[in-house]
């Protein structure tokens, strides 16, 4: 059974807002049948104000469904809809106190029906620009169509390739079997062949390891480099990163944007922490920063 | 009321009795059955015994037919593997799309290095057509691997007349009976079945054993060489205690056989019968007139397997879905998409699983606490209107895939 936090379970047992909305002037049908999850969202917006007065949903599909949809309806009531159109899949997840990576999609499918309902209120059509796949990489919740495209669009040709641009692949490592299934597929259709030895199609920004022991300066300054060097990728996700303190061997970083409060934060870190590591050349620990306000705390204790 | 587990054929409980057999093997005799001393001098009688009761239950001619593994998917591994190892020359594997992923995950990573897999549809009460069977059999077949019965839906598979008909076309034949074993009554030595897969845990034994037949004069190359062990046929230190333990549990499953199949058959009958009386729109898969005693595999149309077992749990209720969210891929189980259940209804499937451990007033609290599970979930679905589905709903609700 998945591991659900309380209140994905406090959502699902007693869902808010359950139902369609009578006299609802905004509805968003979002979801596949064949996929085991739809959702239809039914919206009442105040039409001189644009302020979403009530709002109902009815849901096909499993606990973490239910949940976000049931805590989607309780985020954007009273809200305007421009101030709704900010909502994005991550505050739904935040809202349930994190979901499993498999379960991401149920958080999207509420940003979706969202965004499919305030089209429709507009007169606007709502297109959909995200297919989904199987999920391939667990770590970093990437699923396969998403995998497929960044390999064509970038002539990826191995999984470290596919590693630098997605992430997908650079946590646990039990997926590269997957990703090199993909490879070869991609690689087939367009007449090549995988081979797992060639050179990385753009090597990750060459930063020169160290040799000699670092003074605190130069150490900071490297790790600047680095992290900066891992920042498209943070930010293809939404999310940043940024640097506080040096301590020792310590870093302190703060996770930004979309990797606040992500349920990856964590494996995000200490992948950051293993790139620092293997261009210094020297043990970095990589901490939040939060983690240094409890330092400082106990020391003034 | 304490808390009901009708998850049977996930796994199953270790029977007390079973557990007090394995104990003397981690405490007195956890000497190497291979040593000579007398913390192994007991070993080889248990690991000898066990074979026996292995074999009585499987009705097999020589007990040296028995080769303990680790568990049910290491026996089809080595069944598939061995069969190609021995016959190099053949290129084709027969199997079917409802089979475990521990055949059809083997089957696809063998068709990437060129095997032919002939995967056989069944019908919409899961069945096969044992005349396309027929045509597939040649000698560029080196195994058929058709499951016993299947996990699922219970579904039984004429196995014995399809090893005749493999037999007769000189085609190897492999059952996995992991979910048959122990449920219905079988006679090995009668049939022409070469290698048979079983697995302990699902029989009241403990996890981590498994059992692969191996008909005595069958070509064979072991998956793992090393020691004597098995001789020679599976190599490793033998696990004493859980041979021992399964051994025992081969036993209590023979003496227990008509209790399944009837007692239990029983209580699995009243379940089906309550549940499809009284909630609409739901239907029993499989074929229902050749099926294992235990086993009853419920659609519920237009609500999610998923949410009815947080709710059947939040209940005290143990079972399993079908359903594509409990596994955390995309699509509903392969067994009901083989058998074209609709969408609407294969995300809703809830398998409910028997044992001699379960109880009439088990079922009656399951059949008490069912309707307004439905019922709930109902209300929140797109494809629900108050009392009924929604006109037309695949129509009335198309929603943009996403």
């Amino acid at each position: 059974m998945w591991d659900y936090s309380d209140k994905v379970k406090e959502h699902f047992f007693n869902p808010k807002n359950a139902g369609a909305v009578v006299d609802a002037n905004a509805t968003g049908e979002v979801g596949s049948i064949s996929c085991g999850d739809a959702l239809r969202l039914t919206l009442k917006v105040d039409d001189d104000s644009e302020v979403i007065l009530e709002a109902g949903f009815q849901t096909f599909g499993c606990g973490s469904a239910i949940a976000s949809s049931s805590v989607l309806t309780e985020i954007i009531k009273g809200m305007t809809l421009d101030e709704a159109m900010k909502v994005t899949n991550q505050d739904i997840a935040d809202h349930l106190e994190g979901l499993p990576p498999e379960k991401m999609h149920c958080s999207v499918m509420g940003r979706e029906a969202l965004h499919a309902a305030i089209a429709n209120y507009r007169g606007e059509e709502w297109k959909d620009d995200h297919e989904e796949g199987a999920l391939i990489c667990k770590c970093f919740a990437i699923d396969a169509v998403m995998i497929e495209e960044m390999v064509w669009a970038n002539k990826l040709r191995t999984v470290e390739d596919v590693t630098n641009f997605t992430k997908a692949g650079g946590g646990c490592a039990s997926c590269h079997e997957d990703i090199e299934a993909i490879l070869e597929k991609v690689l087939a259709e367009k007449g090549e062949k995988f081979d797992p030895t060639v050179a990385p199609v753009e090597a990750p920004a060459k930063i020169a390891a160290v040799k000699t022991p670092l003074t605190n300066l130069q150490r900071i300054k490297k790790i600047e480099q680095v992290l900066e060097s891992l920042r498209p990728a943070l930010m293809a996700d939404g999310g940043d990163v940024e640097l506080v303190e040096v301590i020792g061997n310590t870093a302190y970083v703060n996770m930004t944007g979309a990797c606040n409060g992500c349920q990856m934060a964590a494996m995000t870190i200490a992948g950051i922490q293993q790139r620092l590591m293997e261009v210094m050349g020297e043990f970095i620990k990589v901490v939040p920063a939060t983690e240094m306000a409890k330092l400082v705390n106990i020391g003034v204790a | 009321m304490s808390d009901i587990y009708l998850d049977n054929n996930a796994t199953t409980k270790v029977d007390p009795v079973v557990v007090d057999a394995m104990i003397p093997y981690f405490l007195e005799q956890y000497g190497n059955p291979s040593s000579i001393h007398k913390f192994a001098d007991g070993v080889a009688r248990g690991l000898k015994q066990a074979r026996q009761q292995v074999q009585a239950l499987i009705g097999c001619e020589h007990d040296s037919e028995i080769i303990f593994t680790s568990c049910g998917t290491e026996s089809n591994s080595t069944a598939l593997l061995s069969a190609i190892k021995a016959q190099p020359n053949k290129k084709e594997i027969i199997t079917t799309t409802v089979e475990h992923p521990a055949i059809l995950s083997l089957c696809d990573y063998l068709e990437k290095d060129g095997y032919t897999i002939h995967r056989m549809p069944v019908d919409k009460a899961g069945r096969l057509n044992l005349e396309s069977y027929k045509k597939l059999l040649s000698d560029q077949v080196a195994i058929v691997s058709v499951m016993w019965a299947n996990n699922e839906t219970g579904t039984i598979f004429p196995v014995a007349e399809m090893a005749e008909m493999a037999n007769a076309a000189g085609v190897m034949f492999h059952t996995d009976a992991v979910q048959a074993v122990g449920k219905i009554p079988m006679m090995l030595q009668d049939t022409k079945i070469d290698m048979l897969s079983l697995s302990g845990h699902k029989l009241h034994a403990p996890k981590g054993i498994g059992v692969l037949y191996l008909r005595r004069g069958t070509r064979y190359r072991p998956l793992l060489r090393g020691g004597h062990q098995e001789r020679g046929r599976r190599a490793g230190t033998e696990n004493s205690a859980s041979i021992v333990g399964l051994g025992k549990a081969c036993e209590l499953a023979l003496e227990f056989i008509e209790y399944e199949n009837t007692k239990v058959k029983a209580m699995r009958d009243r379940l089906e019968r309550g549940i499809t009386e009284q909630i609409q729109h739901c239907f029993v898969t499989g074929d229902l007139y050749n099926r294992l005693p235990n086993t009853t595999d419920i659609a519920f149309e237009y609500i999610e397997g998923e949410s009815i077992l947080m709710l059947l749990n939040k209940a005290g209720i143990a079972a399993s879905s079908g359903s594509a969210c409990t596994s955390g891929s995309l699509e509903p189980s392969h067994v009901m998409r083989a058998m074209d259940i609709p969408y609407t209804a294969a995300h809703g499937t809830i398998r409910f699983s028997f044992s001699r451990y379960n109880s009439m007033s088990e079922v009656d609290e399951v059949l008490k606490v069912m309707p307004g599970i439905v019922a709930t979930l109902r209300k929140l679905s797109p494809y629900w209107d108050g009392n009924g589905p929604v006109a037309d709903p695949e129509k009335a609700f198309a929603p943009t895939y996403a």
